[in-house]
């Protein structure tokens, strides 16, 4: 019986926020399947289960926060059989010692344990007709037993038998309730999370399908609805409000039934800054930078792009950044002390490379998630890969271990503006590679002053880690890459 | 393309590419990618659904002419 518990997004995470279940009781889960959403202060991540079974209990409420570690789920051995009544939480702790069978499973869309206890909830009028009396009086409006018969009814129906008044023995919920429940119509269930995206994209809620828990709306449910109808109103120009409307939802929200509310925009943003002030004081105090710089040419690169994506269908295409990521990645890979982390006074190199990319967020501070073994895809598959981290990161729909497995960290500042850029190392990596954007310069061609396209590549590296010669052979090789853009 | 057609068609992709962009809220002769501060994905995105909308291929070295609202909308209405 494992425990799936709120994971840490990064080094700067301390607490989370459940935004979304994305399973319920009863479904099978694999290691890596995205199982929810959780908000940090940076942003809405999806994150992956690391065990494979069957979804038992969940014991959190979207919209609660919670420390790093807290139980959010338990997740059965595949195979075992769902039978058992529902519990409170804490009769789950209380019974888990005389719990003989591993099959003994809880299907309760149970209320997280970080949940206050219910105020003087009315104690069951008489004993339950099955099952282990609760040692206390469940929260309100959670009925003190549910048949397996009822819940797979609600289920069938879309109910979400929180919401039921049970007519039953001890306040049961019974298949007359649970029918005259679904005859009323069910309420609007939406989680926070995509009554945030809701609001972000002007979308009528009740237009909406929900694909979730009994129904629930969720976000990919609003996002497919935005999709087939009206694009989203633009709130009146200027950085700040595309990012508050990109990331962060408006402030202005109808107040969601769960309780949960997304925080205000000038709240998350004052959350996103404190998080990478945070982090990125952290660097500054613990690693000793030392910065490298060389101007690399880019003529082979740009004539190679150039060639290629005239022949390419316009979604096809690849930018410059693409081939820079690349040869990073391959860099890296060619000068692995710079691959790794540092972890208690030493060095961990890492056998892959995961390359972190800084995105900014329009305004509203930047993530850096990373694209999985970026040194052995292909440049279009980077490219495929960039475009779909770029829209995640600000859609707000990364995932967890994008958030945490990055070895390596490139930003690309220049894209558009800077020459260069020195970056500070995301702990704990050892190194931050930069692109400035790529201009045409005067330089020596042949022994004759030619203009061609240029970039300014920088490392940022950890002392600690590795001395200057070895970052300058990382910027090396990174300049040899680039002259064989064909063979990236 | 009417010019009217091309100024809704960059309108309607902009918003797509970088929601939140408005181009009422600038001037015709602004940079869209400093306006809307379009990165290279962005930009990207921006193309592909210009091009789809206008229903021909709109290459790379045509992108200058693509830089603000009123050489897009020279650029998509020429004959």
């Amino acid at each position: 019986m494992a425990e799936f518990r709120m994971p840490s997004l990064g080094a700067d995470m301390d607490e989370g926020t459940l935004l979304e279940w994305l399973v319920k009781p009863g479904d099978q889960v694999h290691k890596g399947d995205i199982v929810a959403v959780v908000d940090t202060a940076k942003a809405a991540v999806e994150v992956e289960c690391f065990d494979s079974g069957v979804v038992s209990a969940l014991l959190l409420e979207p919209g609660q926060r919670v420390p790093v570690g807290t139980p959010l789920a338990v997740i059965a051995p595949a195979g075992a059989v769902v039978a058992a009544p529902a519990a409170a939480p804490a009769d789950r702790r209380r019974d888990r010692a005389k719990r003989s069978a591993p099959a003994a499973k809880r299907r309760a869309p149970a209320a997280g344990e970080p949940l206050p206890e219910p105020p003087a909830g009315p104690p069951p009028a008489g004993p339950p007709p099955a099952g282990p009396p609760p040692a206390k009086p469940p929260p309100a409006r959670r009925p003190a037993v549910l048949s397996p018969l009822v819940r797979q009814l609600a289920g069938q129906k879309g109910v979400d038998l929180r919401q039921v008044r049970g007519t039953g023995p001890a306040g049961a919920v019974t298949r007359t309730d649970v029918e005259s429940a679904a005859a009323r119509g069910q309420r609007l269930r939406v989680s926070p999370f995509a009554r945030r995206i809701a609001a972000e994209l002007g979308t009528d809620l009740t237009t909406v399908r929900g694909t979730g828990v009994n129904g629930a709306i969720r976000a990919e449910d609003v996002r497919r609805a935005a999709g087939t109808n009206a694009l989203p109103q633009a709130p009146p120009g200027g950085d700040g409000a595309t990012a508050a409307g990109r990331l962060a939802g408006q402030p202005a929200q109808p107040p969601g039934r769960q309780g949960a509310r997304p925080e205000a925009a000038p709240a998350r943003q004052a959350a996103m800054r404190r998080a990478i002030a945070n982090l990125m004081a952290r660097s500054k105090r613990e690693i000793p930078h030392y910065y490298l710089s060389t101007t690399i040419d880019l003529e082979q690169a740009t004539q190679w792009l150039r060639r290629r994506n005239r022949e390419m269908p316009v979604p096809a295409r690849i930018v410059p950044a693409a081939l820079l990521l690349k040869a990073a990645a391959v860099a890296a890979r060619e000068v692995p002390q710079l691959n790794g982390f540092w972890v208690d006074d030493h060095f961990v190199p890492s056998e892959r490379v995961h390359l972190g990319v800084a995105i900014s967020l329009r305004g509203g501070g930047m993530v850096a998630p990373a694209i999985h073994d970026a040194d052995r895809r292909t440049v279009a598959d980077l490219m495929a890969q960039l475009r779909d981290l770029a829209t995640r990161a600000r859609e707000g729909r990364l995932r967890g271990s994008e958030m945490t497995d990055s070895t390596i960290t490139v930003t690309n500042l220049g894209d558009r503006g800077v020459e260069s850029v020195f970056g500070v190392i995301y702990p704990p990596q050892v190194a931050l590679a930069g692109f400035g954007k790529v201009t045409k310069m005067p330089c020596a061609v042949g022994g004759l002053l030619g203009v061609r396209p240029q970039v300014t590549a920088t490392l940022a590296a950890d002392h600690r880690a590795t001395d200057g010669y070895t970052g300058a052979r990382y910027l090396e090789a990174a300049a040899r890459l680039l002259q064989r853009p064909e063979e990236l | 393309m009417t010019p009217q057609q091309a100024r809704e068609a960059v309108g309607q992709a902009l918003k797509r590419a970088a929601p939140g962009s408005d181009i009422d809220a600038i001037d015709a002769d602004a940079d869209l990618r400093d306006a809307f501060d379009l990165d290279s994905l962005d930009f990207l995105n921006f193309v592909e659904i210009l091009s789809d909308a206008w229903g021909h291929r709109i290459d790379e070295d045509d992108y200058d002419e693509l830089a603000t609202l009123s050489s897009c909308v020279r650029y998509l209405s020429a004959p």
